[in-house]
């Protein structure tokens, strides 16, 4: 409908009114896109078109950003890097897609770093294996929790079961606080997981005075970097081969997060929670009148994002081995929420998906690898992310530009 | 007599193709009311934009305004030239008082040293004496956000008082206001036609024009089909012409006949402020009319049968069960349905395809499993179905998105998403309301479906003529209350307005408790 009616403007001029340079420019062989070009798109405007509207753009440009790279950063395709490439994704992965979920309701999760760091010292405290005096006896938690023994039930078999559930049940009780308070008492998402960012890093900073628990199981720390399946490329000539020339291929974390964000993909796209999601993202009131338990729906979003917080505290604290209270701290959050917007995931809402944002944090961790293999400075290096996200953020409003302008 | 003020030569506006106004001439007198009808969508928008310098008309028109070429390049330009608008929108910035609003542009001043100072004291005298001038007792230091929609209009007529402007454009000024307010409204207008003051009067109550205009000119799908004074014309006359036929020919012959049994009954529902002591039966297979000015508290009756709102007092039975702590979940369970009056922003998800749309109320039926996996292909097929039966006309239904459609096809999609919850009572907030003719005429053919397959519905509406044409019964509501109920096929078109306005004798003549439907029994 819009495309025929732009192609052939009515023939009287007196709706140009508000446009005088109208004439001057679409004469002109300016470069313009909107007004030269869209009578007779040329090949190569219809292929950039199609391009920026797929749902793959990310992946292209990940592919090509990559390509462009290898031949001015050698060691950006060896086998090591690549590893640490892959292992940097998992952690990121898992709290970005319960990020992805919040988004989708027109919400936001700033809370999910200080949920990270909290959880990560509260299960640390409870599995740990020994602490020094030296370090955590300023703690509020010396003497109680933690003794020089280790955690609470340091030692014990069901040691690591039972803090990870500990682990999941605080994380989920925030998720409850912040889903309550945005969906029963309509509190503004952002002020709410603000509050709860600041609350509950500070708490958990308070719980070790800033201090790490070290000293953990190795059951949990196989959680973080176990290996499945790893790989050697070279002969077999010795019967000892070196750690570091043996390359994770298949390892726990990346089962953890994959499961994850399969396991949510088929939510979000499949089942009736998942509509009900896009659903309240797209138009709340429409979803209220058509019955759907928004409040209850909401709520469960913002549980499952603090869950899926808490699963990337596990990855992340596993591989640091020790519980750290200042877990998803700094910038952590900005690559979380980052890589969500990259991926496509729009901040308005009713528009994302686990597979972008999977394309999302895959181009963020390639981003900040390069960048880092660069050997820029961290203050450039969050310069540099800050522009990227930005430029996703302008990325998403010309594809909603060309869409309306497309008409549909 | 015979002195124009503004005369409209060959006024035409085509957008896209399509004309709006087709050469339209008509003379606005000097120191007479015209009242201009149409339906929506007939081009009085367009026309008074044009009036006022929002579009631009066609080469070939020619507006002459006061003996003078006229031809607005924008708002500023009409507001120059002396035409004020009073519109259904207010122009009046909320945060400032009401001198501040009406000495917006030229507020009175006195030199403080090098300074020009707006001069307080000047500024507050001479909004009292325009205030005073149309019988508004209200401090010029009073905020627009603190006033009534009646008494902003009032400062919105000062203004243009202020302004000295020569032609006033009142577009439905009554529509927010309550019976006091319009009578008000009324009176001023009266005194401004006695200082000889020129002015058009747009509204949809027919029984308005009637009474304040001198002239009446009658648009239709952008021409000018009946002008004269307003001694040739009746309601008769003025409906016949804008709708072009004859009522029996838009509306859909009755094909249903309501039953005795009490499907819905609503006792004493009150709540402060929203409603008061509202009390109705509504039967299976019944089209009840719910009529009222905006503001009269139908869609609040609405949202509270539906369970969206609360009420403080009173009782809701459907089929004889009391609801408590009603709510929509609830409500669909009990097999109601709502399709609100605001389809943007409460019945659609514009971005989301129609099957999205319409599947949405019935997820958890077409879930398979412990999972709730939703069956996709059965879904899409039972909303092709309902698109079938309602001759939705849209893209593929898979992928085109609600916004991609008609407004008459949205509305379907709306009906179509209650459809699939297969209910038994269906409230219509203004379910024809932005929708063209030709849809209009559908909608009406599947209410009358509805209702012959024995369902209730509850029809809400501020076009009395639909209601006239559809309704079993009309019930008319005016401040929170049900103020008149009128039964059968004669409907007496001029008592309803009397009740949505509540003036003399509106309830004497309505008071009919308990009707001859049937013998109805409260559950």
């Amino acid at each position: 409908m819009d495309d025929i009616a732009n192609q052939s403007p009515p023939p009287d001029s007196p709706i140009e009114v508000g446009q005088p340079s109208a004439q001057g420019a679409a004469a002109g062989a300016s470069a313009a896109p909107s007004a030269a070009s869209r009578p007779a798109p040329t090949g190569i405007w219809r292929f950039v078109r199609r391009l920026l509207l797929s749902e793959y753009f990310i992946l292209y440009l990940m592919i090509v950003y990559f390509i462009i790279l290898v031949p001015l950063l050698p060691t950006l395709s060896r086998p090591q890097n690549l590893a640490n490439l892959l292992s940097n994704t998992w952690p990121l992965l898992a709290v970005a897609v319960g990020q992805t979920f919040v988004l989708i309701i027109a919400g936001i999760d700033l809370s999910q770093g200080s949920v990270m760091a909290l959880t990560s010292v509260i299960g640390a405290a409870i599995f740990a294996t020994a602490a020094s005096p030296d370090v955590l006896s300023n703690s509020p938690l010396w003497g109680i929790v933690i003794t020089e023994n280790g955690g609470l039930l340091s030692g014990n078999p069901l040691s690591v079961p039972v803090g990870v559930a500990v682990m999941f049940g605080v994380a989920a009780l925030i998720g409850l606080f912040n889903g309550t308070a945005v969906a029963r008492f309509n509190m503004p998402a952002f002020m709410v997981t603000l509050v709860g960012m600041i609350f509950f890093s500070a708490f958990a900073i308070f719980l070790t005075q800033s201090e790490n628990i070290r000293n953990l199981p190795e059951a949990y720390i196989q959680l973080g970097k176990g290996d499945i399946v790893s790989l050697y490329f070279g002969e077999q000539a010795e019967s000892q081969i070196p750690r570091r020339q043996i390359y994770s291929f298949l390892t726990y974390p990346m089962v953890i997060a994959v499961g994850l964000a399969v396991t949510a993909h088929f939510m979000l796209s499949r089942t009736v929670f998942g509509r009900q999601v896009y659903a309240i993202g797209m138009n709340r009131q429409a979803a209220e009148i058509s019955g759907i338990p928004v409040r209850r729906v909401i709520t469960l979003v913002f549980m499952f994002s603090a869950f899926c917080a808490a699963v990337g505290a596990i990855l992340f604290s596993a591989r640091l081995e020790a519980g750290r209270p200042t877990l998803g701290a700094g910038t952590a959050l900005l690559d979380i929420i980052g890589a969500t917007v990259i991926g496509g995931t729009s901040l308005f809402g009713g528009k994302g998906k686990v597979l972008w944002t999977f394309f999302g944090v895959l181009f963020f961790v390639l981003l900040s690898n390069t960048l880092n293999l660069m050997n820029l400075p961290s203050t450039q290096i969050d310069m540099v992310k800050g522009g990227v996200i930005v430029g996703a953020a302008l990325l998403d409003v010309l594809r909603n530009r060309l869409l309306s302008r497309e008409g549909t | 007599m015979g002195d124009a003020l503004l005369e409209l030569k060959q006024i035409s506006k085509t957008f896209f193709g399509v004309k709006a106004l087709d050469d339209i001439n008509l003379t606005i007198q000097r120191g007479r009311v015209l009242g201009l009808i149409g339906e929506n969508g007939a081009g009085k928008s367009t026309l008074m934009n044009i009036i006022g310098g929002v579009v631009q008309p066609d080469a070939g028109s020619q507006l002459v305004f006061d003996g003078q070429p006229y031809a607005p390049k924008k708002p500023a330009e009409a507001a120059a030239a002396g035409i004020a608008f009073i519109h259904q929108e207010l122009n009046l910035f909320t945060n400032l008082t009401i001198a501040e609003n009406i000495f917006l542009e030229d507020f009175p001043r006195r030199r403080f040293g090098p300074l020009s100072m707006i001069d307080r004291r000047a500024l507050r005298n001479q909004t009292r004496d325009l205030l005073m001038s149309i019988d508004l007792d209200l401090s010029p230091d009073a905020l627009i956000d603190d006033l009534s929609p009646g008494h902003r209009q009032l400062v919105e007529i000062a203004k243009a008082l202020h302004v000295d402007a020569q032609l006033i454009i009142f577009d439905e000024p009554t529509t927010s206001l309550t019976a006091r307010e319009t009578r008000h409204l009324f009176e001023i207008i009266e005194r401004l036609r006695a200082d000889g003051k020129t002015m058009v009067y747009i509204s949809h109550i027919l029984g308005d024009v009637l009474q304040m205009a001198d002239d009446i000119a009658v648009l239709r799908d952008g021409k000018l089909v009946g002008s004269d004074t307003h001694d040739a014309f009746d309601i008769n006359r003025m409906i016949a012409l804008m709708i072009g036929r004859d009522l029996a020919q838009l509306f859909p012959s009755h094909t249903h006949t309501p039953s005795a049994e009490v499907v819905l009954n609503v006792a004493n529902v009150s709540e402060p402020g929203i409603v008061k002591d509202v009390s109705f039966h509504l039967h299976g297979g019944e089209v009840l009319g719910l009529f009222g000015l905006m503001g009269s508290g139908r869609t609040e009756l609405a949202r509270i049968i539906f369970g969206l709102d609360r009420f403080s007092s009173g009782e809701i039975h459907i089929r004889g069960q009391r609801l408590d702590h009603n709510s929509p979940i609830k409500s669909i369970r009990n097999g109601t349905a709502f399709v609100t009056e605001n389809r943007r922003e409460e019945g659609l998800m514009m971005e989301a395809t129609i099957v999205d749309n319409v599947g949405l109320l019935s997820l958890n039926d077409h879930a398979r499993t412990s999972l709730r996996v939703v069956d996709q292909s059965a879904l899409v097929q039972d909303v092709r179905q309902i698109a079938g039966a309602l001759h939705l006309k849209s893209g593929e239904i898979t992928t085109s998105p609600a916004k991609s459609l008609s407004g008459g096809n949205q509305q379907k999609t709306v009906i179509g998403k209650w459809l699939m919850s297969d209910p038994a009572i269906f409230i219509l907030d203004e379910p024809t309301r932005g929708v063209d003719v030709g849809a209009k005429h559908e909608i009406y053919s599947i209410i009358n479906q509805l209702a012959a397959d024995g369902n209730s519905v509850l029809m809400i509406s501020s076009e009395l003529d639909e209601l006239i044409g559809m309704c079993d019964r009309i019930l008319v509501m005016n401040q929170g209350e049900i103020c008149g109920e009128f039964h059968g096929r004669s409907y007496d078109e001029e008592a309803i307005l009397r009740a949505a306005f509540r003036e003399s004798g509106g309830e004497m003549t309505l008071d009919q408790p308990h009707n001859g439907q049937g013998g109805s029994h409260n559950g």
